[in-house]
């Protein structure tokens, strides 16, 4: 049987209320659950949320609203975020910061027309003895420079396309 | 005063589980007063004596407790709790199991920042690991069997979460905001059950007290600040990581350690914590002085002040939860007047008005964010002022 998209969610969703026992406090981690497979938590998904919890979907919103690693909006396969807090300033993160937009071709807060790539930044990493950090999806990167920024999005692409089924888990 | 760098840690020569298997044959009462001798204070940076927290939570009745490990290590500077959790996880589900023996509680939750989402699967084999080998779920080696099982619950980008009561929002699915103290968390916590909420590194020392006794922890640090702790130092030094001190140590005889001698200024404490210009290093680190979580960043002396301000600034604007107003309009008044700085059209009248805006913060803000994100702008302010006045844009 062929499952439309929102189907699916809804199957998924339930699944996952049903291992927190449908508890409120379980509700981020459902959240992060349909963030990492569906790249956003729709107004879709955060209704069925909410009909499943027995709350009123604007308090699934402004969970979602609050917290930085949860959106609305559709994000990229890979989401770049590069740190900007002090150490990794201190140590280099603009040039990387420009370089990224380079490879990329857009600016910072952007997704890719593609949807591959969203640049980000983000703030401490807590790698800040090995500055500039950044983060694809959940891998860290550390000591990235402007070089090393091309050589990371490069095997990236290379998980699309033609590459995709041998290399899908090897980054992020 | 020997520094011991990474790898070298105290942590490490600590045999695992020593400390919990100890604990284990004692009881309750016991394992508080030996925590409280040892009087340490959180290593979180708030400095609270945790041998109080866990006798408040011990003495308080309820069918349910919980222990919390608050493993959203956000201040900006500070990666020690990543390190300890890499490298002696152990230990800090030793400490927890002994906080939950100790308060009777059944259930630990590791609260872990989403940043740090790479080290869940590690954590989780730990924690497995320990499942296998009886130190958690029903632990049945100690004079009298306990129950005590712990899971891992992520953390999803926000800094404010560090503070207890937004971790314990978030851990019940609502936004991280914090909340008025009293009640505290060893009253009404999780799910108003009373919880214990302590810093990574608290729960590893825990656990070495527990097996080296309290007069080990005693014997180095000053009277007010016992022990030892770690420091995360980054910045323009030859040697940036993780190092640990004993509690009191000078910035000088840290800098000399870690190799940034020369330095114009030392931020203490992360972004929440004060900017010490060089002729206070001779202060201490200690919790009677420059109390700190352990974050340690070194500004060597071509470094501009007025642009590290804004990059703090920056920071408390976009982690501020909104929920209050001095915080929430606060802080981005002050980065403004940090960019009127930086263009050099800030008068010194507004300038004060701005001096006077943090101070009214430090009072007025709800929590420990919108209270110390003035600190930086503040310190900078009153050291630097000559550097930051008078600018000639470019």
């Amino acid at each position: 049987m062929l499952l439309t998209e929102n189907e699916r969610l809804r199957q998924n969703i339930m699944e996952w209320v049903d291992e927190v026992n449908y508890d409120r406090s379980g509700l981020i981690p459902i959240l992060q659950k349909v963030q990492k497979k569906y790249h956003r938590v729709s107004s879709y998904a955060m209704q069925v949320i909410a009909d499943a919890l027995d709350i009123h979907p604007v308090e699934v919103y402004s969970v979602v609203s609050f917290y930085s690693f949860l959106d609305e909006k559709s994000k990229g396969r890979f989401i770049i975020r590069l740190c900007q807090t002090i150490s990794c300033d201190m140590a280099g993160k603009s040039r990387v910061a420009r370089q990224l937009e380079n490879e990329l071709g857009i600016q910072f807060g952007q997704t890719t027309a593609d949807g591959k790539f969203t640049l980000e930044y983000t703030n401490c990493l807590g790698m800040c003895d090995r500055g500039p950090a950044m983060l694809v999806n959940d891998q860290v990167f550390t000591h990235v420079t402007p070089e090393k920024a091309h050589e990371i999005i490069e095997k990236c692409r290379q998980t699309f396309g033609v590459f995709a089924l041998q290399d899908q888990e090897r980054i992020g | 005063m020997k520094a011991k760098y990474q790898g070298e840690l105290t942590f490490g020569m600590i045999e695992p589980a020593a400390g919990l298997n100890r604990a284990l044959d004692m009881r309750r009462s016991d394992i508080i007063s030996e925590i409280s001798k040892s009087r340490m204070r959180g290593r979180g940076g708030a400095g609270f004596p945790t041998g109080t927290k866990w006798n408040l939570a011990a003495a308080a009745i309820s069918e349910r407790k919980y222990v919390v490990c608050n493993a959203d290590e956000g201040e900006p500077g500070t990666f020690k709790d990543r390190v300890i959790l890499q490298e002696y996880a152990d230990l800090v589900l030793d400490g927890m199991t002994i906080a939950g023996k100790a308060i009777g509680a059944e259930e630990g939750i590791i609260y872990l920042r989403g940043e740090y989402a790479y080290l869940r699967s590690h954590l989780e084999e730990v924690v497995e690991a320990r499942r296998n080998k009886g130190l958690l779920g029903a632990i049945t080696r100690g004079s009298t069997p306990i129950t005590f099982d712990i899971r891992i619950q992520m953390g999803s980008g926000a800094y404010v979460c560090g503070e207890e009561t937004a971790l314990i929002e978030s851990l019940e699915g609502y936004r991280g905001e914090p909340r008025n103290r009293p009640p505290y968390p060893v009253d009404t916590g999780f799910n108003n059950f009373p919880t214990i909420v302590n810093n990574v590194e608290t729960f590893a020392w825990a656990a070495c007290i527990l097996a080296k006794g309290a007069d080990w922890f005693t014997q180095v640090g000053t009277d007010k600040s016992t022990g030892y702790k770690l420091f995360s130092v980054s910045g323009d030094v030859e040697k940036a990581g993780v190092y640990e001190f004993p509690m009191g140590i000078t910035i000088d005889d840290l800098l000399k350690e870690v190799g940034g001698t020369g330095a114009k200024a030392v931020q203490i404490g992360g972004a929440s914590g004060h900017c010490v210009p060089a002729a206070d290093f001779k202060r201490v680190m200690a919790y009677e002085d420059i109390s700190t979580g352990g974050s340690v960043i070194v500004f060597g002396p071509d470094r501009d002040m007025l642009s590290v301000a804004c990059n703090f600034l920056a920071f408390f604007v976009e982690e501020s939860c909104g929920q209050c107003t001095p915080c929430r309009i606060g802080n981005v008044k002050l980065l403004d007047g940090l960019k009127k700085l930086q263009a050099g059209t800030c008068s010194m009248t507004y300038l004060k008005e701005l001096i006077s805006l943090g101070e009214t913060m430090q009072i007025a803000s709800k929590c420990g964010l919108g209270q110390s994100s003035p600190n930086a702008f503040l310190s900078i302010v009153k050291n630097f002022k000559e550097e930051l006045m008078g600018r000639v844009s470019e």
